[in-house]
């Protein structure tokens, strides 16, 4: 009995498994085509709008990504091309920026209390506005989508925080010259941008730094500053774990001693950055083994080339790509493949998203419709699949804000994390779903213009009303329908129509991407 | 509904997972190892197990305990590595102020000069509102404190802290929420509580945890707060494992939120008491809730913006217009708390300290020793604990900071051992790898 028990036991364990065998090749069948339509829009893209899933079916997902891959072939809308160059700021450079939104602040100047706070006040209700409207408008209507999703993933990856005085006049030209035309280039040269460009160099305090006893080190200029060398180790290239040393920190911000802002100069019109050599520690160092002859300039420039093609940067690089567009815990193997990518190709960006995108990994099942939108990805999706015009940016900032993840909002350099542990708790989901029914009726203030400012004396303007529609659920739901499981659109179906649209928004399903 | 009957109607309606601490922001950790399904179900209505050899509110004679004798815990993370040196000053040595002529907290009896404490230490004066807690006996502070780990990045000082193991990475909880899990079960939802937007990496787990909204609009009524909404979304979660627990937990909490807070708010109306600004707006609010709602055993506030690379500034300037708000942060947290002030302890701490000298810049880098803050009514007050390494040239770790004399792991372990009386089995559980060996029986508490 006993032994008949066993064997019935282990039979039936047997079939278990050769069931639980079966099943997982039963509900693992390749993506089909509007899933992978999907997939590429979710990924590539931040979700889709109104057709697009059925314009990626056409097209072909391999023609999608390549067209993805190279962003010059798919010309801007005109009027989305007209509306940026109709925002004033977007249009200047770091050096006018700073010359038309002084008095300078960098301290000490000549600049009254009173007067530093109306020059923060202006950039604060002009920059800030028009920073937020480019990069929002670029990714909710933007045919270059990938060039968007890699501009957002170079901008954390190389973050600063808007909040810190100055990165506010500079973080939209910091995005639009820096991180935007390189975010689908070469790494090395992207790296060398960045470390250029005044809002890194003031972020983390390296246009401060100066070798010790140097001659113009002095006032404010007085000491090393570790603060930017640590970073660009830790955060920019080769990560935290990949055997680096204080001493080599210190090497670094010895390296790049004297990379600075160059604030006379900008008064009259020259670019930002400078290289000082009279704040420049010209001695030898070693960094990361290596010795570096005290050349001035070109230290630095020999330093990125170091950190560039080290192993552990193509490796860091390469996790963080994986982790962004596979899954919240890359595979190991896939990770390895593209970090040889990077290696093998100077790190060219383009080649090894090109290599991301044609593993299996990346069409895996297991993959599709499982990693958890980040706030600002949830958000974006939301006014693209509502085709919801960003009229006005206040409320989507607020909405960013509770949601935990402002726009250009992170006060510490390692940018947001992408993952769902980062972003999925229950209070978050609430949030969101409030935010969903609060666009689903077409009043969402987002797409009403704030009035134009008072003019003096002239008559109060009338506010434009809106017009938007509400947004009919029979629509959304084909924009979406491949991701909508049956169990959502029976649910959905049998619920009152004037809940259907945030239902389907604030479904579980709408939440992944 | 009331709190009470809500309870019981989770109890009977929910799946088996709400009776039982687990799941929670849920789906954030990887599979337990060792499922928590075998926790016996938990009664239908909260009641304090005195019984249990976990129990809370054993009636241990405590000298200030006048609360319903519930341990409580509260930490209050200073990220970005505050700058210790000048919290607890070290006035008394000149090598201090040899080493900051520029960002020095000048001496007590100077204008903006440090509140003497000891003869030696003395308070940064942007906290001179917490003097007499520490007059009264109800503050103190360990120096010297901090991690093991010799890591100066930011991130990955505050996961080792808030993982609470140390040069380890792949610890996949926090331990506030690893005390959860050897806390006596509740059915509560609201066992533990953090303000802000999102589950910090020291309560991610298995556990149960709430987070709150914070700012003045986090209880006003929202769509999601009407039944056919709420009921609604909770259909179309059913069949979605992770994100329907979160969904439930989310709502459960949001309702016991509304019933709670609604109801002190009310009573502060009645009292005329203008709401606070900043951070007082959220302490006052997580005083309150624990306050009256003893199942909330453990609170967890973040306040960033410490690190000051430049012009930190001395007694003035930028790191004393933090501390003063924090300082108020802190004495509107106990004073909400009522009596439940003597039964809870807040923890200040950081990831880690910053260099001793002052950069050139007016400012400080990446350090190491800090000081841990100890703030509740049965907190052996007015000491500074731990040994003082010095701050002479050969005293110094890498001859650039404080250095730590006192594992932070020492201290917490201290508090869950004799505060939150947590037994020895289950210590290992909270700070694994930090053996038996350690000392962890420092003299915290009265």
């Amino acid at each position: 009995m006993l032994i008949l028990k066993k064997t019935g036991w282990a039979g039936l364990l047997l079939s278990c498994l050769v069931a639980a065998n079966a099943d997982a090749q039963a509900v693992q069948p390749p993506l089909n085509d509007s899933e992978k339509a999907l997939h590429v829009l979710n990924r590539l893209a931040y979700g889709p709008r109104p057709g697009d899933v059925d314009a990626v079916k056409r097209l072909g997902v391999k023609r999608y990504i390549e067209q993805q891959l190279n962003p010059d072939s798919l010309p801007l809308p005109p009027d989305l091309a007209d509306r940026l160059s109709a925002l004033p700021t977007y249009q200047l450079t770091a050096t006018q920026l700073y010359q038309q939104y002084g008095p300078p602040s960098f301290p000490p100047n000549s600049a009254t209390p009173e007067e530093k706070n109306m020059a923060r006040q202006r950039a604060n209700k002009d920059i800030t506005p028009q920073t937020h409207f480019s990069r929002l408008w670029l990714a909710t209507e933007s045919p270059r989508q990938l060039q968007e999703v890699m501009t957002e993933f170079w901008f954390n990856h190389f973050n600063v925080f808007e909040g810190k005085e100055w990165v506010r006049y500079w973080n939209g030209e910091y995005e639009k010259d820096v991180l935007r035309p390189n975010a689908l280039g070469n790494f090395r040269q992207l790296l060398g941008a960045v470390a250029h460009h005044p809002a890194m160099l003031y972020y983390l305090d390296n246009w401060l730094s100066s070798g010790v006893n140097t001659p113009e080190a002095r006032g404010r200029f007085k000491g090393l500053n570790e603060n930017y060398g640590r970073e660009l180790l830790e955060l920019h290239t080769m990560g935290v774990d990949s055997g680096y040393t204080q001493a080599d920190v210190i090497s670094l911000a010895r390296i790049l001693s004297g990379w600075t802002i160059d604030e006379k100069g900008m008064k009259e019109g020259q670019p930002a950055f400078i290289f000082n050599p009279r704040r420049h520690d010209g001695g030898d160092k070693i960094f990361l083994g290596q010795t570096i002859k005290g050349s001035g300039y070109q230290e630095g420039e020999q330093a990125l080339d170091i950190l560039a093609r080290h192993p552990a940067t193509a490796h860091f690089v390469a996790a963080k790509l994986v982790q962004y567009f596979v899954s919240d815990k890359p595979e190991p193997a896939l990770t390895e493949k593209l970090a040889r990518r990077f290696l093998s190709s100077n790190g060219d960006i383009k080649a090894v998203l090109h290599t991301l995108f044609d593993s299996p990994e990346f069409w895996a099942r297991g993959n599709y419709q499982t990693q958890f939108k980040t706030p600002y990805q949830y958000v974006v999706s939301s006014l693209r699949a509502t085709a919801t015009p960003v009229l006005n940016v206040r409320p989507i900032d607020g909405v960013l804000n509770q949601l935990g993840q402002p726009l250009y909002g992170w006060l510490t350099p390692e940018g947001y994390k992408f993952s769902e542990e980062a972003w999925l708790n229950p209070d978050a989901l609430l949030r969101r779903i409030n935010f969903v029914n609060g666009l689903s009726n077409g009043k969402s203030p987002i797409a009403r213009s704030d009035p134009p400012p008072p003019v003096p004396g002239a008559p109060p303007v009338a506010v434009a009303p809106n017009t938007a529609a509400p947004i009919d659920p029979q629509q959304l739901q084909q924009t979406l329908a491949p991701a909508l499981t049956p169990h959502s659109l029976s649910t959905i179906s049998a619920a009152p129509a004037n809940l259907q649209v945030g239902l389907i928004l604030g479904s579980p399903d709408f939440m992944k991407r | 509904m009331k709190r009470r009957d809500f309870i019981r109607h989770l109890g009977l309606t929910a799946s088996g997972a709400i009776l039982i601490p687990v799941g929670l922001s849920g789906c954030v950790v990887a599979p337990a190892s060792k499922p928590q399904a075998k926790a016996k179900p938990a009664p239908a209505a909260p009641i304090v197990m005195v019984d249990s050899p976990l129990s809370y509110g054993s009636p241990l004679q405590r000298p200030h305990a006048t609360g319903d004798g519930t341990p409580r815990m509260i930490v209050v993370f200073l990220r970005g590595a505050v700058d210790g040196l000048n919290v607890v000053v070290p006035h008394g040595d000149h090598n201090y102020y040899k080493a900051r002529p520029g960002i020095a907290v000048s001496r007590p009896g100077t204008q903006n000069g440090a509140i003497d404490l000891t003869g030696y230490f003395g308070l940064h004066p942007a906290l001179q509102a917490l003097q007499p807690y520490w007059d009264d006996g109800r503050l103190a502070f360990v120096h010297a404190s901090g991690s093991p780990d010799m890591s100066r990045s930011h991130f990955e000082a505050q996961d080792y802290m808030e993982t609470g193991t140390p040069g380890q990475h792949n610890t996949r909880d926090g331990w506030m929420n690893r005390m959860l899990g050897v806390m006596p079960a509740s059915t509560s939802p609201m066992q533990a509580l953090t303000l802000g937007e999102s589950v910090p990496r020291i309560l991610t787990g298995r556990a149960v945890v709430a987070n709150m909204p914070t700012g003045r609009d986090a209880t006003r009524p929202t769509l999601i707060d009407r039944p056919e909404v709420s009921q609604a979304y909770a259909a179309l979660y059913a069949e979605d494992a992770a994100l329907g627990k979160s969904y439930r937990d989310g709502i459960s909490a949001r309702k016991e939120l509304m019933a709670d807070a609604s109801s002190s708010e009310q009573k502060m109306a009645n009292n005329g008491a203008p709401l606070p600004n900043g951070l007082s707006i959220d302490t006052a609010r997580l005083g309150r809730l624990m306050r009256s709602n003893p199942d909330i055993r453990l609170g967890f506030v973040a306040v960033g913006g410490w690190d000051t690379h430049t012009n930190q500034g001395n007694g003035n300037g930028q790191l004393a217009n933090r501390l003063r708000p924090l300082a108020d942060g802190l004495t509107t947290l106990a004073r909400e708390l009522g009596p439940a002030f003597n039964d809870t302890v807040i923890v200040v701490m950081s990831e880690f300290g910053r260099t001793f000298r002052e950069n050139g810049n007016g400012g400080t880098d990446h350090g190491h020793g800090n000081a841990m803050w100890l703030l509740g009514g049965n907190v052996r007050g007015r000491t500074i604990h731990g040994a003082w390494p010095g701050i002479d040239d050969k005293s110094l770790n890498e001859g650039r900071d404080l250095a730590i004399t006192t594992d932070f792991r020492s201290v917490l372990a201290t508090l869950a051992e004799k505060h939150m009386r947590i037994g020895d089995p289950a210590m290992q559980k909270l700070f694994p790898q930090y053996g038996a060996g350690n000392p962890h029986a420092l003299n915290l508490l009265v």
